[in-house]
């Protein structure tokens, strides 16, 4: 199914069965199984938490190689404005877009020149009441898709507007093929992405029912490329098209702050702080925020599991580079235009629920309260689930059995061993 | 029609870093039993109210949960001070909650109110010096 195809995978081979993965999954997405972590793919997000945190390196992000550049006869590169601080030195975005061009594309569109203009449209949909307020960021792929599997009453706050890289490869496109004549097909516009749900979002996009990316290529892996195209002696073409503001949506918080004539605004950014968030949002307990800027990184895309350089210092480099840079140089000029806006509704996948008829979930129910009372309770994930709770689940399902609790086992044993041996010491 | 899930949870007085667990864990258990999305918000604001209130004017007390085919029902009932005029207690913006409570952000004087808004049937029964139960359904059809 469409609606589940993944980029975060495992790299088996490297795969321990430790349990650092199964714990710290926001959907509970992943259960060790004969030794190796799996991924429940209906439950999977693309955050890429797992990849952060997997200290054997065993998983990974499924991104689409540079050699995917050869397979059309122009190509432009999207470029997030988090990579221009992955690199020293940077006095604005001219030299890294030199190297893009430099490394085999024929040109770059700047997702912070997008974005821009999704601020614009942002604040005429507030204006308006486009929304329900408080109205929720859609620019992160990966609370997007948290929303979905498991906020059903919070899609009707999302901003109903396509991510800045789908915007830019939206525009880029177009601009191509003015520009040269070439049929779509054979223009390709190539996204350099932080994060395992931006890859993501150009093979299964949610909201739209085609993406204009035609690859995603990682950060890390371009960098290298980049780094030795990069000459200092060089003075780069000026082709930077976006101002400060633009910018600033590579840091969480940024997009919030390119908001005119909206107050009051929440940010969070993290996996459990936006969880946190979501849980409060839906028991109404903010009732004065207007708009709700998140992000699944820590420190927004600066954060990105595909990204080299700490988030904090890119920060730094980032606000050096605002200081220099204009204010927000794209503006809309007419409405929003029909390219901006989703034109797929947003619906409830109820992947988290117990059961597909209410008797069948009912009926599971009960089940795992009686199972649950016989588990240990102590979460230790040694049974490959990542709870007591959520291995009672899983037997519901259908999907474990109670014998994999370990502890369970040993208990077993010791029992069966120390009744023997009472029986054994009768018989002397 | 099946039995109906009971829960039961216990909200210890004056402690606000805990009120709103049962509504939280209620929450949580609603969604996995495919209750609508709408029904679940209501319930969980309903109940997170109610708990505030046994925190707040109560010194704590029980909540029973009953999930049923068409329904859930929330009994609160505690042995706190009781409430001398239910009426007033029903209008918006009464309160009796301290200075202290108020700077916290709560005791504003929505928490019965909004727990009559949000449900389908409220009923409310208090006597001085005895204590308070209330009772909420909400329908989940």
């Amino acid at each position: 199914m469409d609606q589940f195809v993944h980029s975060v995978t495992l790299e088996t081979r490297l795969c321990n069965g430790c349990t650092n993965c199964i714990k710290r999954c926001p959907t509970q997405a992943i259960r060790v199984r004969g030794g190796k972590a799996v991924i429940e793919a209906e439950r999977c997000i693309d955050c890429g938490e797992c990849i952060r945190l997997c200290p054997h390196r065993a998983k990974r992000a499924v991104s689409d190689p540079l050699a995917l550049l050869g397979h059309f006869e122009y190509r432009v590169a999207i470029v997030p404005p988090s990579l221009y601080v992955q690199y020293n030195h940077q006095k604005n975005q001219d030299l890294v877009l030199d190297a893009l061009c430099r490394a085999g594309f024929d040109d770059v569109f700047e997702e912070a020149a997008a974005a821009e203009l999704i601020s614009d449209a942002t604040s005429r949909i507030m204006a308006t009441g486009g929304a329900a307020r408080p109205v929720i960021s859609s620019a992160c792929p990966a609370v997007t898709r948290l929303i979905r599997v498991r906020f059903p009453e919070l899609i009707d706050h999302m901003l109903p507007l396509v991510p800045p890289m789908e915007l830019a490869a939206r525009m880029a496109k177009k601009t191509a093929a003015e520009k040269t004549g070439l049929p779509e097909e054979k223009i390709g516009c190539i996204a350099i992405v932080p994060c395992p749900a931006k890859v993501t979002m150009r093979r299964a996009p949610v909201g739209s029912s085609r993406s204009a990316l035609d690859g995603a290529v990682s950060a890390a892996e371009i960098y290298p490329k980049l780094l030795a195209l990069m000459d200092g002696s060089r003075t780069p073409p000026h082709r930077a098209s976006a101002g400060a503001a633009g910018l600033a949506w590579a840091a969480s918080g940024g997009e919030a702050l390119c908001l005119s004539g909206v107050e009051n605004h929440l940010v969070a950014d993290g996996m459990e702080s936006i969880i946190r968030v979501l849980e409060d949002l839906e028991d109404e307990k903010y009732d004065q925020i207007d708009f709700v800027e998140l992000r699944a990184c820590p420190g927004g895309c600066l954060g990105g599991s595909l990204q080299l350089e700490n988030p904090y210092i890119a920060r730094t480099k980032l606000k050096r580079m605002q200081r220099t840079a204009a204010g927000a140089v794209n503006r809309l000029s007419g409405g929003v235009p029909t390219e901006m806006l989703w034109d797929t509704d947003l619906t409830y996948a109820p992947v988290l629920e117990l059961g597909a008829t209410r008797v069948e979930r009912f009926e599971r129910y009960n089940r795992m309260q009686t199972i649950l009372k016989t588990l240990p309770g102590l979460d230790c994930g040694a049974c490959g689930a990542p709870s007591c709770e959520a291995l009672a689940e899983d037997v519901v399902r259908g999907a474990a059995q109670v014998s994999d609790c370990v502890l369970l086992r040993c208990r077993q044993l010791e029992a069966r061993l120390r009744s023997k041996e009472r029986k054994g010491g009768a018989g002397e | 029609m099946s039995e109906p899930i009971r829960l039961e949870y216990t909200v210890p007085g004056d402690d606000f870093a805990r009120a709103g667990e049962a509504s939280a864990d209620l929450k949580a258990t609603l969604k996995k039993l495919g209750v609508p999305a709408a029904a679940v918000r209501r319930i969980s604001i309903a109940l997170y109210e109610g708990e505030i209130n046994l925190a707040i004017h109560a010194g704590g007390g029980n909540i029973d949960v009953a999930i049923g085919d068409e329904d859930v029902e929330m009994v609160l009932s505690d042995q706190g001070p009781g409430i001398s005029d239910v009426e007033q207690a029903m209008q918006e913006g009464f309160s009796t909650a301290s200075a202290e409570v108020r700077s916290l952000g709560f005791g504003a004087g929505m928490g019965l109110p909004n727990m009559k808004r949000y449900t389908d049937e409220f009923h409310i029964q208090s006597t001085v010096g005895v204590g308070t139960t209330i009772t909420m359904r909400v329908n989940i059809d």
